[in-house]
C-alpha cells in the first residue's frame, strides 16, 4: 500500500503531504527533511525509485514539483509512477495546464482530488473522467451553499440573531 | 457576541489570504504564522459555521505544510463535522483524517456522526465518512460502525461501494471479527461486473493476502478466473501479487497459473505489467524453466533499455533470481558489471550486489581486488558499500569462502588504508577474529599489523582507530610472531598515539606491556642459552663496542628524535654499560635481544608511558600504571645484572626471571572465540530457579523495565543474526570464557599447533604502503569491467573445485548444529485478522485439521468453539464449501485419521488427491489459530453434529 503522498518543491517546499499510515507530526517534520534531502539532489537522469528505511519511495519530477510515494517492498513501483502521471493529469485537466501556484493556491483541491484517487493508501479510481466528474460534483455543491451563505440578507439575519 | 461574530465574518482573512501573506513573508515566516495562528484560536471558536470552516481550513493548511500542532481544536472538528452544509463537513473531516489519531480522545464523540454520515444520501456525505473512516479507524469506531459498512458494500451507487471495499481493510485490521459480517459480501464484489469495484477489492486482498496468504487459498478460483478474462492492467497487477503468495504455498495452483501469467508477459506491451510478471516468475515459479526463460528474455530487454528505471528494476529481477538460476545472471553478467560504474548510486548498489552474488571461492581473490580499484575510484559512499559488501561476504559462514588467509589479511590492511574507509569496526571484528580462529595466519596477521601500527600517518584518519586497536591487540596478543618486537614497542608508543581516543590508547599499552614482558622473557631465556659460550664471547666484546654503538643509534631512530634530556643520558650510560654483551648476540639476528636493547626498550617505555599515569582516562591511566610498576620492579635488578655482569647472574635469574616468567604465563594463555551459544550450556545451578515469576517485583518498583527476557530465557533466538559468523567483541570474550564446553574445545584447540605455515610465495610488502594502492591504478574502469566480467565468466563455469597449492588453513567454528535450534524457538505470532478470515472462509474445517494435527486433549475443547462460531453466522461459513462438503460429509469422523494418514501417502507418491492435498496443506499452517478460539470459549455449545468435524479445508476441484 502507499503509507503516504508528498509533493515538494525544487526549493524543498512542501506543497502537500497525505499520510495513510499513521505518523506523528514530529515523524513527519522527520520524513520530510529525509526524503528531501534524499530526493532533491538526485540528478535528473537516474532513476526514480530510492530506497528508505525498508520501504520504497517513488518519486517523479513534474516541472518544479517533486511528487513522492512511499510504498512497501512489495509494490511494483512502475504502477505507483503510473499512479502519479494519473494524478497529475487529473490536476492537469482540472486546473488547466496545472501549474505549482495552482496547487499552492488550492491546496485543498488537491487533497480533494487525491482523496478520490487514493483510499486507504490503495488505488480506487482509475478513471480520470470518473474523478473529473466527482470533482465537479463537489464543486458544484460547495458553490450553491456558499452563494447562499453569502448573500447579504443571510448576513443580515446572522448579525441580529 | 453577535457583533463580534460579524466582524469576523466580513475581515476575516480567508486561506488564500493566509497562502499570500505566507509568500509576501519569505523572512518574517513563523511571526507570520503565530499572528496567523492566534487569529484561527480566536476564530475557530465563533459560533458561525462559515468563519468557524475557515479558521479550521487556514488550520489545516498550516498543520499539513508546516507540521504546526492542531491536536487542540479536535473538538472545533468534531462540531463541524456536525455542519448541514457540504462544503463545511467536507473541511472538517479533512481536518479529522489529517489530525485524529488513536489517542484522539474525541473520537468516542464521533461514531455517531460517522454513522449518520454513512447512511446519508448524498453519496457524497457517505464519501466523507469513508474517506475519513479509512484513515482515523480505531477498534472502537471499526465495531460499531461494521453494520453501516455491510450495508454499504453492497450499495447500488459504484462510487459509494467501491469506496466502502476500500475502507473494509482497515476495519478489518482494527477489528477483526468484522470479516464474519463483511467477508461473504467483499467477496460478492469480488465477482461482480464493475471493473472499478474489482480493482479496488482485488487492491484489498492483495493487502490482506501478503500479511497472510495462507488463509486466502481458498478464493484462488475466483483470483484466477480475474487472472484470465480481465484485461485491466491495474487489477492484473494485484492479481498478480496475490498468486505470487499463494503459488509458494500451493504447488498445484502454480502449475495452474503458470501458462496464464507466461501469456500476459508475451502479450502486453505494458511494462508495469511486464515487470509484475517477471516478478511473480522469478519470486515464486522458480521451478518452471520455461516461464523463468521467458522471464530472463523480458529482464534482458528492459536491461537494454535506456530507461533507468527499467534497468533498476531488472538488476533487482536479477537478484531475485541469482539463487535459484544463476544462468540468467551470467547471460548478462556485461550489462551488471557496466553497470557498475552508472551514474546512477542506486544502479551502481544492485549491481555490486549482483556481482557479490556472482562470487565463489575460486574468483574472491581476484574479484576482490578488482573491486578495490573500483573502490579507490569512487565517492566515499559507494566506496564504504563496497567495502561493506566485500567484508560481509568473505565472513559469511565463518570465512567459507577464503581459502587463503594470508591473503585476506593483507586484503584487510589495503582496505583500511583506502583514504575513504570508515569500515574500521568491522576490520577490527574481523582481525581478531581470524586471529583467534586461524593459527596459521597469525604471522601474516602481525606482519600486517605492523605495517598498519608502524605508518604515523594513518593515525590521523579517525575511521581507522578501530582498526589500529585491531592491529595493536593483534601484535601485543601474537607479539611471538613478530620479527622485531623493539620496532612494534616503538610504533606502539610513538608519539602520535596522543591523537588516539582513550580505550584504543588503553589497547596500545595493553599491547605494549604484552610487548615488553615477551621480549623480557626472550631475552632471559636466550641470555640462559647463551651463558655458555658466554666466556668465550666475552673476550672479543670489547673489539665490537664501537660496531654495537653505531648499531644500537640506527636500530632506535624514533627514541633519539624524541630528545628528552635524560632520555640521551640514560642511553650513553647503558650503552657504554653493556657493550659488552651486546656485541655477543650480534650474530643471533633481528630476532635477539641485547642487553641494550632490553635497556633501550625500558626507557623507552617508562619515557613514553611515564606521563600517562597522570592521565584522565582511567582506562589509561591504569594500564601505564600498571607497566610503570612492572618496570620499577624488575628494572633495578636489570641494571644491575648489567653492571655485574657474570657474578650476579645466577641471583638475577632468580629473582627477575621469576617475576617475568610469572607476566609471560599470564599473557601467554590463548584467547579463543566463544560460541554465541556458550550461555545456555552452563548448567543452570541447584535451586537457581529461572523461570521464577517475577511479577511481585512490578508491585515493588513498577517503573524500573525488566531486561528483554531474551536474556535471561534459553534458547531465546537472541543471536540470530549474528550466528553464522559470530563475532562477539573482545572483552566479551575475555570474561565470558570460562563455560564449560568452550574451555574444553580450547584445549583441544591448542593443542592443534605446529602447521604455521611459512609464507613462501608471499610478496614483499615491507615498505609501509602496501602495492594495492599504486597497482593497476592507472587502468581505466572498462579495463577493470572487462577483467571482471573475465572473471566471473571462469567463476561461473561450472568446473570442479580448483586443487590449491595451498590447503585452507583450520578454522576454528564453535556454532555448528546450533543454529537450526535457535531458529526454531522463534515462535511466529498469531494473526487475529488472518484467523478470522481463515474462519469464515473455510468454517470449522480449519480448526479440526488443527485439532488432528494437535494432541488431542485440546481438540475436542477446540471444536466446540468452533462450531459455536459456525451457528453465529452460518451462511458465511459454508457457503464457499458447498463443494468441499460433497466430498467430506460421508467420511465419518471416527475414520478421519486413518484417512489423513493415507492421504499422506499418497501424496508421496502421485502429489495426487485433490482432496487430501488441500486438507494436508492448510493443516500446516494451522498452528496459529490457536489462541484466537480460547476467546470464544466462553460461549461453547457441546451440542454439535458430529458430521460437521469432518469437513477438510480443500481447496476445490476447479483448481486441477
Amino acid at each position: 500500500m502507499i503509507h503516504f503522498v508528498l509533493l515538494i518543491s525544487r526549493q524543498g517546499k512542501v506543497r502537500l503531504t497525505k499520510w495513510y499510515s499513521p505518523y506523528s507530526q514530529k515523524e513527519r517534520t522527520k520524513v520530510i527533511r529525509e526524503l528531501s534531502g534524499v530526493i532533491l539532489t538526485r540528478g535528473p537522469k537516474l532513476c526514480n525509485f530510492v530506497e528508505w528505511r525498508g520501504y520504497k519511495v517513488v518519486y517523479k519530477r513534474y516541472a518544479s514539483l517533486y511528487f513522492c510515494m512511499c510504498i512497501d517492498q512489495e509494490d511494483n513501483e512502475l504502477e505507483i509512477l503510473e499512479i502519479i502521471h494519473h494524478y497529475v493529469e487529473i490536476l492537469d485537466r482540472y486546473f488547466g495546464s496545472v501549474c505549482e501556484l495552482d496547487l499552492i493556491f488550492n491546496f485543498h483541491k488537491a487533497y480533494y482530488i487525491l482523496d478520490e484517487l487514493l483510499i486507504a493508501g490503495e488505488l480506487q479510481e482509475p478513471s480520470k473522467k470518473t474523478v473529473a466528474r466527482l470533482i465537479a460534483a463537489q464543486d458544484s455543491l460547495v458553490e450553491t451553499a456558499k452563494e447562499e451563505a453569502s448573500s447579504i440578507s443571510n448576513i443580515i439575519a446572522q448579525a441580529t440573531k | 457576541m453577535a457583533g463580534s461574530s460579524l466582524m469576523d465574518t466580513l475581515f476575516q482573512r480567508t486561506l488564500e489570504d493566509l497562502i499570500k501573506g505566507l509568500r509576501l513573508h519569505l523572512i518574517g515566516e513563523s511571526a507570520f504564522i503565530s499572528k496567523a495562528m492566534e487569529d484561527i484560536r480566536k476564530e475557530i471558536k465563533s459560533t458561525d459555521p462559515h468563519t468557524k470552516s475557515t479558521a479550521l481550513q487556514k488550520l489545516s493548511y498550516l498543520s499539513s505544510l508546516y507540521f504546526y500542532d492542531m491536536s487542540w481544536a479536535a473538538f472545533h472538528v468534531v462540531e463541524l463535522m456536525s455542519s448541514t452544509r457540504f462544503a463545511h463537513k467536507r473541511i472538517a473531516y479533512q481536518a479529522a483524517s489529517l489530525s485524529f489519531d488513536e489517542n484522539t480522545p474525541v473520537l468516542v464523540l464521533i461514531t455517531n456522526q460517522l454513522r449518520k454520515d454513512l447512511i446519508s444520501t448524498n453519496e457524497l456525505e457517505v464519501s466523507l465518512a469513508l474517506e475519513c473512516l479509512s484513515r482515523i479507524a480505531t477498534v472502537d469506531l471499526a465495531r460499531d460502525l461494521t453494520p453501516e459498512i455491510f450495508t454499504l458494500l453492497s450499495s447500488g451507487k459504484v462510487f459509494v461501494r467501491k469506496k466502502a471495499v476500500g475502507v473494509v481493510l482497515r476495519v478489518f485490521e482494527k477489528y477483526p471479527d468484522a470479516v464474519k459480517v463483511c467477508f461473504k459480501r467483499l467477496v460478492e464484489n469480488l465477482e461482480g461486473s464493475d471493473q472499478q469495484v474489482v480493482s479496488v477489492a482485488v487492491g484489498v486482498f492483495c493487502e490482506l493476502a501478503l500479511k497472510n496468504p495462507r488463509s486466502y487459498l481458498p478464493l484462488a478460483p475466483e483470483f484466477y478466473r480475474i487472472l484470465v478474462e480481465s484485461r485491466n492492467n491495474w487489477i492484473l497487477i494485484k492479481v498478480l501479487k496475490i498468486f505470487a503468495k499463494l503459488a509458494l504455498l500451493e504447488p498445484r495452483l502454480a502449475n495452474k497459473v503458470v501458462e496464464p501469467i507466461c501469456d500476459h508477459m508475451k502479450r502486453t506491451d505494458a511494462k508495469s505489467l511486464v515487470f509484475e510478471c517477471i516478478r511473480t516468475v522469478v519470486t515464486s515459479l522458480t521451478d518452471y524453466e520455461s516461464a523463468v526463460k521467458l522471464a530472463a528474455v523480458r529482464i534482458r530487454e528492459m536491461l537494454m533499455d535506456d530507461d533507468p528505471n527499467l534497468k533498476y528494476l531488472a538488476l533487482q529481477a536479477l537478484s531475485t533470481v541469482a539463487p535459484n538460476h544463476v544462468w540468467v545472471v551470467v547471460e548478462n553478467k556485461e550489462i551488471v558489471i557496466k553497470s557498475l560504474s552508472d551514474e546512477d548510486p542506486n544502479i551502481k548498489l544492485e549491481s555490486l550486489r549482483l556481482v557479490m552474488m556472482m562470487v565463489s571461492q575460486s574468483n574472491i581473490v581476484e574479484i576482490s581486488r578488482v573491486l578495490l580499484n573500483y573502490a579507490l575510484k569512487s565517492d566515499p559512499f559507494f566506496c564504504n558499500e563496497i567495502l561493506g559488501s566485500i567484508l560481509s561476504t568473505c565472513c559469511r559462514n565463518v570465512y567459507e569462502i577464503i581459502v587463503d588467509f594470508d591473503w585476506y589479511v593483507s586484503l584487510l590492511g589495503e582496505m583500511s588504508r583506502i583514504p575513504h574507509c570508515q569500515k574500521g569496526d568491522e576490520i577490527e571484528k574481523q582481525l581478531i577474529d581470524i586471529g583467534m580462529r586461524v593459527e596459521d595466519v597469525r604471522l601474516e596477521l602481525v606482519r600486517v599489523a605492523r605495517d598498519l601500527l608502524i605508518d604515523p600517518a594513518l593515525l590521523g584518519n579517525s575511521f581507522l582507530y578501530r582498526t589500529l586497536s585491531a592491529a595493536a591487540w593483534v601484535s601485543g596478543a601474537y607479539v611471538e610472531f613478530s620479527k622485531n618486537p623493539f620496532e612494534l614497542m616503538e610504533a606502539l608508543l610513538q608519539p602520535r598515539t596522543y591523537l588516539l581516543p582513550p580505550l584504543i590508547r588503553a589497547v596500545y599499552l595493553q599491547s605494549a606491556f604484552k610487548v615488553l614482558v615477551y621480549s623480557l622473557h626472550s631475552y632471559l631465556l636466550q641470555r640462559g642459552i647463551t651463558e655458555r659460550d658466554f666466556a668465550e664471547g666475552s673476550d672479543y666484546a670489547q673489539h665490537d663496542a664501537s660496531a654495537s654503538l653505531n648499531q644500537e643509534e640506527g636500530f632506535n631512530p624514533r627514541v633519539l628524535n624524541q630528545s628528552f634530556d635524560d632520555l640521551s643520558v640514560e642511553h650513553g650510560e647503558e650503552i657504554s654499560a653493556g657493550h659488552g654483551q651486546a656485541s655477543a648476540f650480534d650474530s643471533l639476528g633481528t630476532n635477539s635481544f641485547s642487553d641494550e636493547s632490553i635497556m633501550n626498550m625500558i626507557n623507552l617505555i617508562e619515557l613514553a608511558v611515564g606521563p600517562l599515569s597522570g592521565s584522565l582516562d582511567v582506562e589509561v591511566q591504569e594500564r601505564a600504571r600498571n607497566i610503570r610498576s612492572f618496570i620499577e620492579l624488575i628494572k633495578q635488578e636489570m641494571v644491575d645484572c648489567l653492571a655485574q655482569k657474570e657474578e650476579s647472574l645466577d641471583r638475577n635469574k632468580t629473582e627477575v626471571s621469576k617475576i617475568i616468567k610469572l607476566m609471560h604465563d599470564a599473557f601467554s594463555s590463548e584467547l579463543g572465540p566463544v560460541s554465541v551459544t556458550a550461555q545456555e550450556r552452563v548448567p543452570i545451578p541447584d535451586g537457581l530457579l529461572l523461570k521464577e515469576n517475577l511479577e511481585d517485583l512490578e508491585t515493588i518498583c513498577p517503573d524500573v523495565q525488566l531486561p528483554l527476557l531474551n536474556s535471561f530465557s534459553f534458547g531465546s533466538p537472541q543471536s540470530e543474526e549474528t550466528n553464522g559468523d559470530s563475532l562477539p567483541d573482545l572483552q566479551n570474550k575475555v570474561e565470558s570464557e570460562p563455560s564449560k564446553e568452550s574451555t574444553s574445545l580450547l584445549a583441544q584447540h591448542r593443542k592443534r599447533h605446529g602447521l604455521y605455515y611459512l609464507p613462501s610465495e608471499k610478496k614483499e610488502i615491507s615498505n609501509d604502503y602496501p602495492p594495492a594502492n599504486d597497482l593497476k591504478s592507472e587502468n581505466d574502469r572498462n579495463n577493470d569491467a572487462e577483467n571482471l566480467v573475465k572473471l566471473t565468466e571462469q567463476s561461473l563455469v561450472p568446473k570442479k573445485k580448483p586443487s590449491n597449492a595451498k590447503t585452507r588453513p583450520v578454522v576454528v567454528k564453535l556454532d555448528e548444529g546450533d543454529q537450526v535450534s535457535i531458529a526454531a524457538k522463534a515462535q511466529p505470532k498469531d494473526d487475529l485478522l488472518s484467523g478470522a478470515v481463515r474462519e469464515v472462509l473455510l468454517g470449522n474445517d480449519t480448526n479440526d485439521s488443527l485439532s488432528q494435527s494437535k494432541p488431542s486433549d485440546r481438540s475436542s475443547a477446540r471444536r466446540k468453539g468452533k462450531e459455536k462460531l459456525n451457528l453465529d453466522s452460518p451462511s458465511e461459513s459454508k457457503e464457499n464449501l458447498d463443494d468441499v462438503k460433497k466430498h467430506d460429509d460421508e467420511i465419518p469422523s471416527s475414520r478421519k485419521n486413518k484417512h489423513r494418514k493415507h492421504g499422506k501417502e499418497r501424496r508421496h507418491k502421485t502429489s495426487g488427491n485433490v482432496l487430501d492435498e488441500g486438507g494436508e496443506n492448510s493443516q500446516k499452517g494451522k498452528e496459529k489459530t490457536g489462541h484466537r478460539h480460547g476467546k470464544h470459549k466462553a460461549r461453547q455449545r457441546a451440542d454439535v453434529p458430529l458430521n460437521v468435524v469432518s469437513q477438510t479445508p480443500v481447496i476445490p476441484d476447479f483448481l486441477l
